[in-house]
């Protein structure tokens, strides 16, 4: 054979999986996946050491392309799942992939809890603004007024700041990139791996195929632009009004603080008693 | 002529207790005999929510598991409970969650994951009464039909049904073994009467409790196959975190656990579901007949009811009735050879059950003869027992 030059995410690629991969043409999914693989492979994290679970819908079908222990669960239940994993193997690396609708609405409960109990998971949340795989119906982070097939007269909910809502409830990383700024994309998760505790990155990402087509926001390309130029890193908001910032993406890290992490807390409650090395499978 | 016939019959019981310890005698509740049980068969991982009357199992095991290095945790709701312990088990825990009626609804999408995706963990329902939030400190049997057809699709289900404190530690044990060894996840069905009841136990020395471990593989990770068609049925099984790196999906999947549509392997996965429970019937169904080899009238009871059959029975042979007990140990797969059995060898079969129909129509389901009123139902769902003399009086009626 001829020897092709592999590209990084090339060695972090399942080569028994049938591809091509389930997403559209202009997803910016893909351009996601891409950071996170590069994220891990500038970590040099041994694939053996990282569990990758998600829920349901398009960015949750990620796991299935990697070449790590993977596990696609339920929808808006990747967190439990990710949670037993973490809590029986406190040593595995767990990321766990998520939506905006998986996230934030039918996985609402889980997404505060396990913010709140500081459990040392990176959850990555793909935020479309849309529920892509079911074919586009409204999500707690559809702007007000914008259209789905389930909001033909215009959204009428207000929506989620999904950075907010994790900060509220206890996260200890909480970051916000866009799937355009793919190298600020892979440098926060980098450090959200890096984080001890509970972190979340929300990724702004372009569903042109749904999203993009109902609300006239053009193809991907567009959409990518849209990011570019609609986005401001945290630090420029400094010196921005109000006004310069409404409808803005702001990026960067919003939190990072070290606190007892819940792994660490069960082993201190442990340690208590004579428990044999053994124990620990 | 009584007594004679008053030691019980247990076929096809293959106790996970080799020898009884009679040195320790304890009291103790049925939910703590089910805490115990899992705890002598190996338990490392158990994740809950609180819920009436299930609560002691949850409560006892917040205070044994960090002892032996076993992890505890509350989780926000039943949901997360079942999937924390399928995410547990799959990175190598045997795991368990105990709940009651509405909490065993919420994990209903649970299970049907954990019995897709092979991943073995247990369930425990110490069923309360009625429908909706219902009688939450009343007993009923109205989960039996639950346990079985719960969790959408085809989901062949392994459920276990104790009658004793000292059963409900053994099924207990049982339950987990059988989840290692199936690959599934399966259901320990209590009353609320047995879960608070406390009755005097002998406990084994833990050397002699049978356990069992689910198969590890023995090939190298690049041959290794989540679901293995080749063996049968069930397949060795890795953890996460050992070098094998394998997918797992509720989606139907393909034998390395990949996506997938195609008709031929949906098939073999379905296929595998099943038969691992109907090729296995012998070793899965177990059965207490109670005095039935002269009956000619039937009681055929599971857990509370059960013992009040027992009671009706002996005040009956006094009066020189020949009524036994045909006792499911395990409900689901249903014990089709014994009913059938015991359709042909009596003449009336009564059924009481704390609900409103529920194992009757599983004798339906075996019979022709509906309508000659061979099969008679004691039925109650109002959160009161049936009584051994509300039996006694059926007995009495029909014979």
């Amino acid at each position: 054979m001829a020897n092709i030059p592999q590209k990084v995410v090339h060695k972090y690629l399942r080569h028994n999986k049938k591809f091509p991969h389930v997403w559209c043409p202009g997803c910016s999914n893909g351009t996601t996946l891409g950071s996170i693989i590069r994220a891990i492979a500038e970590l040099n994290y041994d694939r053996d050491g990282i569990t990758m679970v998600s829920g349901i819908g398009c960015s949750s079908r990620m796991p299935v392309y990697v070449d790590f222990n993977t596990l696609h669960t339920l929808h808006g239940r990747a967190l439990p799942f990710a949670t037993g994993i973490k809590m029986q193997k406190p040593e595995q690396k767990v990321i766990v992939i998520t939506g905006d609708g998986d996230a934030t609405a039918i996985g609402g409960n889980h997404f505060i809890h396990a913010c709140r109990r500081n459990i040392d998971i990176t959850t990555i949340v793909l935020n479309n603004n849309i529920y892509g795989m079911t074919g586009g119906q409204y999500s707690p982070t559809t702007p007000t007024g914008d259209r789905a097939t389930t909001s033909p007269y215009g959204n009428i909910d207000p929506v989620f700041d999904i950075c907010e809502l994790a900060m509220a409830a206890g996260a200890t990383f909480v970051a916000r990139t866009t799937a355009f700024h793919a190298l600020e994309t892979q440098d926060i998760i980098k450090k959200a791996l890096e984080h001890k505790g509970f972190s979340v990155v929300e990724v702004v990402s372009a569903c042109p195929v749904i999203y993009g087509r109902l609300n006239k926001k053009g193809g991907g390309p567009e959409m990518m632009m849209h990011m570019r130029d609609n986005s401001v890193p945290l630090k420029a908001t400094e010196k921005m009004t109000p006004e310069q910032l409404e409808g803005k993406i702001v990026r960067g890290i919003f939190k990072q603080v070290n606190k007892l992490e819940y792994c660490d807390a069960y082993a201190n409650l442990m340690s208590q008693f004579n428990v044999k090395e053994e124990a620990k499978k | 002529m009584a007594k004679e016939k008053k030691e019980k019959v247990v076929e096809n019981m293959e106790t996970e207790v080799v020898a009884e310890d009679t040195r320790k005698v304890v009291l103790m509740q049925g939910n703590e005999a089910v805490a115990r049980g899992a705890l002598a068969a190996g338990l490392d991982f158990y994740a809950g929510y609180p819920i009436t009357p299930s609560t002691e199992i949850a409560e006892i095991l917040s205070e044994e598991l960090p002892k032996k290095g076993g992890k505890f945790i509350q989780m926000e709701d039943e949901i997360a409970s079942i999937c924390a312990i399928i995410g547990a088990s799959l990175a190598g825990a045997k795991a368990m969650t105990a709940t009651s009626g509405p909490g065993f609804s919420l994990m209903q999408e649970g299970i049907g994951f954990a019995k897709a995706t092979e991943t073995p963990c247990v369930v425990v329902d110490v069923q309360r009464g009625g429908v909706s939030t219902g009688l939450p400190t009343k007993p009923s049997q109205g989960d039996i039909m639950q346990s079985k057809w719960g969790s959408h699709g085809d989901n062949p289900a392994i459920v276990l049904y104790p009658h004793t404190v000292k059963e409900c530690y053994e099924l207990a044990i049982r339950a987990i073994n059988l989840s290692e060894k199936y690959r599934t996840c399966v259901t320990l069905l209590l009353d609320e009467v047995l879960g608070h009841m406390r009755e005097a136990v002998k406990l084994p020395d833990i050397s002699n409790v049978r356990i069992v471990n689910r198969l590890r593989p023995t090939v190298p990770p690049e041959w290794y196959k989540h679901y293995d068609e080749n063996q049968k049925y069930i397949s060795p099984v890795a953890s996460y975190g050992e070098g094998y790196r394998f997918h797992v999906t509720g989606l139907a999947h393909d034998a390395l656990g990949f996506p997938t549509n195609k008709a031929s392997e949906v098939a073999a996965q379905m296929k595998r579901l099943k038969r691992k429970i109907t090729h296995n019937i012998r070793d899965l169904v177990q059965i207490e007949s109670y005095m039935m080899e002269d009956a000619t009238v039937a009681i055929f009871a599971v857990g509370i009811c059960a013992r009040s059959a027992k009671a009706a029975i002996k005040a009956a042979r006094e009066y020189g009735i020949k009524v036994g007990l045909l006792r499911p140990i395990t409900i689901w797969p249903f014990p089709d050879d014994a009913v059938k059995k015991m359709l042909r060898d009596v003449d009336t079969i009564i059924v009481p059950e704390l609900n409103e129909g529920q194992l009757i129509n599983e004798l339906h389901r075996l019979t022709k003869d509906k309508a000659d009123g061979k099969i008679i139902p004691i039925q109650r769902s109002d959160g009161e027992m049936i009584t051994p003399t509300h039996i006694f009086r059926v007995i009495k009626e029909a014979h």
